[in-house]
């Protein structure tokens, strides 16, 4: 632990990897969102926390403009990421998700194999000048996604055939393999079972050496294990958002002791 | 006892059994619901049924076996030297249905009575002239072989009609009795009910199969005697399609080759034409519309499928086909027919349109959203995401709507004869005029045709060719859509 604080120390300290301010989203009248702001910073596990429907969810997905697919969806305020505007009319949304990787609460494996899942982004992208590297880049992504061993022998069978556990622990390879720099994770681990949980509980820890991992999750004990900083939301509202110790241990909000304890949510 | 009357008993016996039955179940639970095993609804439905269903299931049955019986029957009175001289056993017995309906129309109308009709012989009456002041006209003056025969085949049906009518009533008056006799609170009418449902849907599905199975089994016997008549290495190999009807003489050159190729080059270009187009539709309908286009486009595109074929025949043979001759192939030098291959692949490929976008639309909506989701996500365009990710996911399901697509391209007769004309021939120029098989089917059953001759006989050996490649394809489709269904569930 001692080392956890020392590194956030140090982080804050300098910018921000991504800064909300007055975000706002409304899905045709209702609003979402109120009054968002935030500061995620880089190489940390930031947790989202909140009962069903408090717009977690969808504040994550605001921060790589998946929001943008939905057409009913409208966001207003400022998203900074490296302190450039996401939603600038000259941010390109496709570049921008490259650069914020997401994993979905329900492992989608594409209807290919292992491999040419994992190589589906890098082709995209163009990130691999030759065969060999490609090769490289799928290895080392399905090593950093703790699942190489599994599938090693089993490169070219397809993703769809992988248990539920590997399937995720497969998307979250597919998102690295881009190197992105934020990875943006949706209930991550709410189709699992305990075991694939710790696996990718494991995985997430991993992953903050090199990454910004934002997390939403509906267990508190989840956000507990594996995050520094968490968030949390009711409502549509940012209530409380701080180190997760201080927020399990030492909540300032009523509401959030209140959630934490378990009576509300 | 006539038919129709029998079915009117029969529904009053259903509607009676509803209510007995109720009314009985009802009783014996002393007029409280709460006491009976089943809904009241239940024991009525139970009686109706039993009262009815195996009574017409006898009636069917009856009615189908009644002609064969009779014939049966007849045909063993009929002297040999008579079918010899008539060549089929198949045209006497046709003569005597004729004369015998024609007796049958004389009686009803009164001017024959029933002892008139048992002593009724050629000597006495003109029988041909008789008969033709009843609708029934005859070739020749009628056999007195052929008018007992008649006579006979009268006395049988009159004698089985009250035999069926016996039958029926019986079965359903028993039925009615035995359900109600079962019918008491503890009764599990229910159950039954449901079996009958069952048994109801079972009828329902062999129906349309054995339908199936019956009209492979007259192609088969029909192109059997084709080939008894005719060498299949020459109708499957032949390349000249040049039949000759009887009366003109000649060998007929039977080759399904040229049929075959004009069938599969009009089909060919009828995809090409329908495939892109409508795969292209159907992704801007299910990725790219929105709602208010959706609803618009989608039911436009449908109206195409709902033009009758002919329709699109008058297109081709007035717009399209002169179209295609002036501006392309006059001047290119390939040909002055305004019917082409072109014409009919052109027409009946905008036909197919509606069949590959709607089928294809509904697959591509069923992929699931998680998917573009996820590809999305890793940062790929919408395209990428269809190219690479939507499309092979929907691949199984859309090869099936152009396979589907195909069959209908192979079987379509009307436009093809308004656009691409009759001449059977083996070109590779796009803008001579061609023929397909179902054409050629057509032509070789109209008019004038004599069953027992190849010419007329090559319809059925074409028809079961082209059920073979249709059926082929459908399973391939099938085959295709099950091996691949499973990849993204």
């Amino acid at each position: 632990m001692l080392d956890t604080q020392a590194s956030e120390s140090t982080t804050e300290m300098t910018q921000a990897k991504i800064s909300a301010r007055n975000v706002q989203v409304f899905y045709g009248d209702n609003h979402a969102i109120k009054d968002v702001n935030v500061d995620i910073e880089d190489k940390t596990v930031t947790a989202f926390i909140g009962p069903s429907g408090c717009g977690k969810s969808t504040f994550l997905r605001c921060l790589n403009r998946m929001n943008d697919t939905i057409d009913i969806a409208r966001v207003e305020g400022e998203i900074t990421l490296d302190g450039e505007d996401i939603y600038d009319p000259k941010v390109d949304p496709v570049q921008l998700r490259a650069k914020v990787g997401m994993v979905f609460q329900k492992p989608n494996p594409f209807p290919k194999s292992i491999y040419d899942n994992i190589a589906y982004g890098p082709r995209i992208h163009g990130l691999a000048r030759s065969r060999a590297e490609l090769d490289e880049i799928v290895e080392n992504s399905l090593r950093r996604g703790a699942i190489w061993d599994e599938v090693k022998d089993r490169l070219h069978a397809p993703g769809t055939g992988l248990s539920g556990g590997q399937q995720q622990r497969l998307c979250i390879a597919r998102a690295i393999a881009t190197e992105p720099e934020v990875l943006l994770m949706d209930e991550p681990c709410s189709a699992l079972d305990p075991i694939a949980t710790a696996q990718v509980e494991e995985l997430i820890d991993e992953l903050r050496k090199n990454f910004s991992v934002v997390i939403v999750t509906h267990s508190m004990q989840q956000a507990a294990r594996v995050s520094q900083k968490t968030a949390f939301f009711h409502l549509g509202n940012l209530v409380e958002y701080g180190e997760t110790g201080q927020i399990f241990t030492n909540p300032r909000d009523s509401r959030t002791e209140s959630y934490i304890t378990g009576r509300i949510g | 006892m006539t038919v129709p009357s029998l079915f009117l008993v029969l529904a009053a016996m259903f509607i009676a059994g509803f209510f007995l039955g109720r009314a009985r179940a009802m009783k014996s639970g002393g007029g409280d619901i709460r006491r009976l095993h089943s809904l009241p609804f239940y024991y009525g439905a139970n009686v109706s049924l039993t009262a009815v269903i195996p009574a017409l299931g006898a009636l069917i049955a009856w009615l189908l076996m009644q002609p064969l019986w009779i014939e049966a029957q007849v045909s063993e009175l009929l002297p040999p030297e008579l079918v010899e001289k008539a060549g089929a056993e198949s045209l006497v017995m046709t003569d005597i249905w004729r004369v015998a309906g024609g007796l049958v129309a004389a009686k009803e109308a009164g001017a024959l009575s029933q002892s008139e009709l048992a002593t009724l012989s050629t000597e006495t009456t003109d029988i041909r002239a008789l008969l033709g002041q009843f609708g029934v006209a005859l070739a020749a003056d009628v056999d007195p072989a052929v008018l007992e025969a008649a006579k006979a085949s009268i006395d049988l049906s009159r004698a089985a009609a009250t035999w069926m009518a016996a039958v029926v009533l019986t079965l359903s008056v028993g039925g009615l009795g035995f359900a109600l006799w079962r019918t008491d609170k503890d009764y599990r009418a229910r159950n039954v009910v449901e079996f009958g449902v069952l048994f109801l849907l079972l009828v329902a599905a062999s129906i349309a199969i054995l339908t199936t199975v019956g009209i492979v089994l007259s192609m088969l016997f029909e192109t059997r005697n084709f080939f008894s008549q005719y060498p299949w290495q020459e109708f499957f190999f032949g390349t000249t399609w040049d039949p000759s009807f009887s009366g003109r003489g000649g060998a007929s050159k039977l080759g399904i080759l040229p049929l075959l190729w004009g069938t599969l080059y009009i089909s060919l270009i009828a995809l090409l034409v329908a495939v892109p187009i409508g795969l292209f539709s159907a992704i801007y309908l299910s990725e790219y519309a929105g709602k208010r286009m959706r609803s618009l486009a989608k039911p436009a595109i449908e109206i195409l499928a709902g033009i009758p074929t002919i329709v699109y025949g008058l297109f081709a043979l007035i717009t399209v086909g002169p179209l295609l001759r002036d501006y392309f192939a006059s001047p290119m030098g390939l040909g002055e027919s305004s019917s082409s291959v072109m014409t009919a692949g052109l027409v009946m490929g905008i036909m197919l349109i509606p069949f590959v976008s709607s089928l294809s639309d509904d697959i591509i909506n069923a992929v699931p959203q998680t998917l573009r989701d996820g590809s999305l996500g890793l940062g790929a365009t919408r395209s990428e995401t269809i190219r690479q990710v939507v499309l092979p996911a929907a691949l199984p399901g859309i090869v099936g709507a152009i396979l589907l697509a195909a069959s209908r391209a192979i079987g379509e007769t009307m436009i093809v004869v308004l656009g691409a004309g009759a001449a059977a021939k083996l070109d590779l120029n796009p803008f001579e005029a061609m023929t397909t098989v179902t054409v050629k089917i057509v032509s070789q059953l109209t008019g004038d045709t004599d069953f027992s001759s190849p010419e007329t006989l090559v319809a059925f050996a074409l028809g079961l060719t082209l059920f073979v490649i249709t059926l082929g394809l459908n399973i391939l489709a099938l085959v295709i859509v099950r091996r691949y269904r499973e990849q993204y569930e």
